[in-house]
């Protein structure tokens, strides 16, 4: 045991400093949700709603393409097919929004609730935060990434968040996986038992409106209408720094990047 | 095939298909042929049934005579809806049964465990949720009932319901324990709760599409069970895929058996309160996927595959240094791990699994080859570019949770020197081909997931759509399995045997 010891010390710090300091992310290549330029779109071209699996690309009314980023599971299939370049790979991933409307493309972004500072959040956590994690029917990708903030690359606890076992202790329910009919009811049971003020968060796309499962007869579409939700973090699954950065949204200890669709930082 | 042509009329020949032999099996015939596989050595996989029209349900067994030697494929129309069951002779497919029963409808006469298994007692449908007439997008109605257990009396048993909502950061499951002080005395998991309907979201699908499907099946498992999927449709195809798509595709798969491992190495060290050992597998697991997020865009190796090849070319030239890397801080680590008593204490004999009970009750993977069952998909049945470089298989004695690490330990290496062989010797060209399905074609596609044997089988219906998708995945088979290694045991021992296994819980639900 003490060969381990000296062992872990003589590894030295594998921690990045971010987000507290400049540093490693831990993300260099890893894709994220496409960006869209609808003034590159060619009238009337619908290749990308086509194969869009959930349908997150979709055709409005008298408009051209819309895009809903709470339905996006990063497959980078519109990416491939779109003919003009107004759908494009990119390296984009904070993001978390309070608002579903927010993970919606709009013509013109609103810019009111994101950036409203929730002082109430800051009185009562002060900086630290306990979260129970359920898994309400992932596919495990998702606590494969969470399962990664306690690692030593990321280490969590160091800024003040811990994942706690019993719903009694936490504070915030991050909920993964599409709710699918058997998950419903234990879903709600661990909210009922979490002490008051408490909070919600769907953690990735399935979660927030079913993703690729979503529907069906069995899973669900996502955490809506089940439990209110004070968080959305799409992504499938969503990587570790976002979910830190979502965590430190709702502390008020980060912005909102995302605002109607659009990331701004 | 000697087995089932040896001049008794058990079994009609159909068209054969690649690395397939299929079959016409009469019903009343069906214990006879399956008696007679396994008395010649054989074995089952899985069996599932399909609705080639509506309300006409068909059923398929998946056998396997022996190494290198083509899968069997028997197909069987149930008369009235009703099949003799096989589990009464191959206990592995007692699961596949009940199944059917729930989602398709169909009786199995003297099934040994007549229960729901995939869907909760309290569960009402209009329809089996597969038959093609069940409207796609109405859910089932659920009150949740009490269901049936196991009868366990006596002084002083207690029963512990776990879940399914557990401590940690886990998926979802409820572990039932009948138990007195420490003493497990009978273990019951139930599971399913996770059960999104995974194959029927496949329907209706575009199969050069569905491959995002499959990706979100077991997300630890995207690239085998793309892999598999991919494979069968190709198959289906009948099409090649050129040569360098199948040494990436291989590479892909050798760098999720390494991070998988790797994840399995720092929680083994959780459960027996190893910290130091837990942080540094975990940090090797990050390090691994961070490799995987540069060379491919995704930490877990998504977005990639699609029948007929890759989406696009990999620069695999930058890869060597850091594998080398890995390799030199894995080796340090596992070294470690073999020489720490405290951790190796809490792995011998415990949750031992034998070899006849492993073969019975169709364990799969590293499991069965630590139980000392030396089989492997891609060296049995090549596939890839494992047929070009074969990879190193590992296989243990004992059975019990050392030997379920050290075979995992064993992989790691052998991985590590397939992606810097494979990688060395890349072949050049394009990673992508043509194909085109035939209406109403079917194919079989495999991998060795890091967790064992995952199998697709694919139907295709008139108008190229994907009209049934069915997934063997390997935590299945060792779901089913796990508990016999865990009744008459002790709760100390628990958290490690269940970590030893390594099983996914979305794998097995789907």
């Amino acid at each position: 045991m003490p060969l381990w010891t000296f062992f872990g010390l003589s590894r030295g710090r594998a921690t990045t400093p971010w987000p507290l300091r400049k540093g490693d992310q831990g993300q260099v290549g890893v894709l994220g949700m496409p960006r869209l330029d609808p003034t590159r779109c060619e009238e009337g071209c619908r290749e990308c709603t086509l194969g869009c699996p959930t349908q997150a690309l979709h055709t409005e009314e008298g408009a051209g393409v819309g895009l809903d980023y709470g339905r996006c599971v990063v497959c980078q299939l519109c990416t491939e097919v779109c003919p003009t370049g107004a759908l494009r790979p990119s390296t984009d991933w904070a993001f978390g929004v309070r608002r579903r409307e927010d993970l919606v493309w709009a013509e013109a972004a609103s810019s009111e609730s994101g950036r409203r500072l929730e002082a109430k959040i800051r009185r009562v956590f002060g900086r630290s935060l306990h979260v129970r994690h359920l898994d309400a029917g992932s596919c495990n990708g998702c606590e494969s990434e969470l399962q990664a903030l306690n690692n030593p690359f990321y280490n969590l606890h160091r800024l003040g968040v811990f994942f706690t076992p019993s719903p009694r202790f936490a504070d915030l329910l991050l909920v993964t996986g599409s709710v699918t009919y058997a998950m419903r009811g234990p879903l709600r049971e661990a909210y009922e038992a979490m002490p008051q003020p408490r909070w919600v968060m769907a953690s990735g796309t399935c979660a927030v409106s079913g993703g690729v499962p979503g529907g069906g007869y069995a899973a669900g579409r996502g955490v809506e209408g089940v439990l209110p939700v004070d968080l959305y973090l799409p992504g499938c699954p969503p990587n570790p720094a976002a979910v830190i950065e979502a965590l430190l949204l709702l502390l008020e200890r980060m912005p909102q990047c995302m605002q109607g669709g659009r990331l701004g930082r | 095939m000697a087995l089932l042509c040896s001049g008794r009329d058990t079994a009609r020949g159909w068209r054969a298909l690649n690395g397939t032999e299929r079959y016409d099996v009469d019903p009343a015939q069906l214990l006879d042929a399956c008696r007679e596989l396994l008395a010649a050595g054989g074995r089952m996989q899985m069996a599932y049934a399909w609705f080639p029209e509506p309300g006409v349900p068909e059923v398929r067994y998946l056998g396997e005579s022996g190494p290198r030697r083509p899968f069997l494929m028997w197909r069987s129309r149930p008369p009235a809806g009703s099949l003799a069951s096989l589990a009464q002779v191959s206990p592995l497919l007692g699961w596949y049964e009940r199944e059917m029963t729930d989602l398709c409808g169909l009786q199995f006469e003297g099934h040994p465990e007549p229960l729901p298994l995939v869907l909760h007692e309290g569960v009402e449908t209009s329809l089996p949720p597969l038959d093609p007439r069940y409207p796609a997008q109405e859910p089932v109605s659920f009150e949740p009932a009490a269901w049936q257990l196991p009868e366990v009396h006596g002084r002083d048993v207690q029963l512990l319901p776990f879940g399914p909502v557990r401590a940690d950061v886990v998926e979802s499951a409820q572990m039932l324990f009948f138990y007195i002080g420490e003493g497990i005395l009978h273990f019951h998991p139930r599971l399913f709760f996770k059960h999104r309907g995974m194959e029927r979201s496949f329907e209706g699908r575009a199969p050069e599409h569905a491959m995002v499907v499959a990706e979100r099946v077991s997300g630890v498992g995207s690239v085998a069970h793309a892999l598999a999927y991919c494979q069968a449709v190709e198959t289906a195809a009948g099409c090649t895929v050129p040569v360098r798509a199948r040494w990436l595709r291989a590479l892909l798969a050798e760098l999720e058996r390494l991070y998988n491992h790797l994840h399995y190495l720092g929680y083994l060290c959780h459960t027996t309160t190893l910290k130091v050992g837990e942080a540094e597998g975990k940090l090797l697991e990050e390090r691994a996927k961070q490799i995987n997020g540069r060379l491919t865009g995704s930490r877990l190796l998504r977005g990639l595959l699609v029948p007929g090849g890759l989406r696009r070319d990999l620069d695999t030239d930058t890869l060597d240094g850091p594998i080398v890397a890995l390799g030199r801080e894995v080796a340090r680590y596992t070294a470690r791990l073999e020489r720490t008593n405290s951790h190796l204490d809490r792995l011998m004999t415990t949750g031992a699994l034998g070899r006849e009970l492993a073969r019975d009750q169709g364990a799969t993977g590293p499991v069965e080859r630590a139980s000392g069952l030396d089989r492997d998909l891609r060296r049995d049945h090549a596939y890839a570019a494992y047929d070009e470089l074969p990879p190193g298989v590992a296989v243990g004695v004992g059975g019990d949770a050392y030997a379920r690490m050290q075979v995992r330990i064993a992989e790691i290496e052998a991985s590590l020197s397939w992606i810097r062989r494979a990688a060395a010797t890349m072949p050049a060209g394009i990673v992508r081909g043509p194909w085109r399905l035939p209406p109403g074609a079917e194919g079989l596609g495999w991998s060795e997931s890091p967790r064992g044997g995952l199998y697709y089988a694919v139907h295709l219906d008139d108008r190229g759509r994907l009209a049934r998708v069915k997934i063997k995945s390997p935590s299945f088979s060792n779901w089913r399995v796990f508990p016999f290694t865990v009744h008459d045991t002790n709760m100390m021992d628990y958290a490690i045997n269940e970590a030893s296994f390594g099983l996914t819980i979305a794998g097995c639900d789907r």
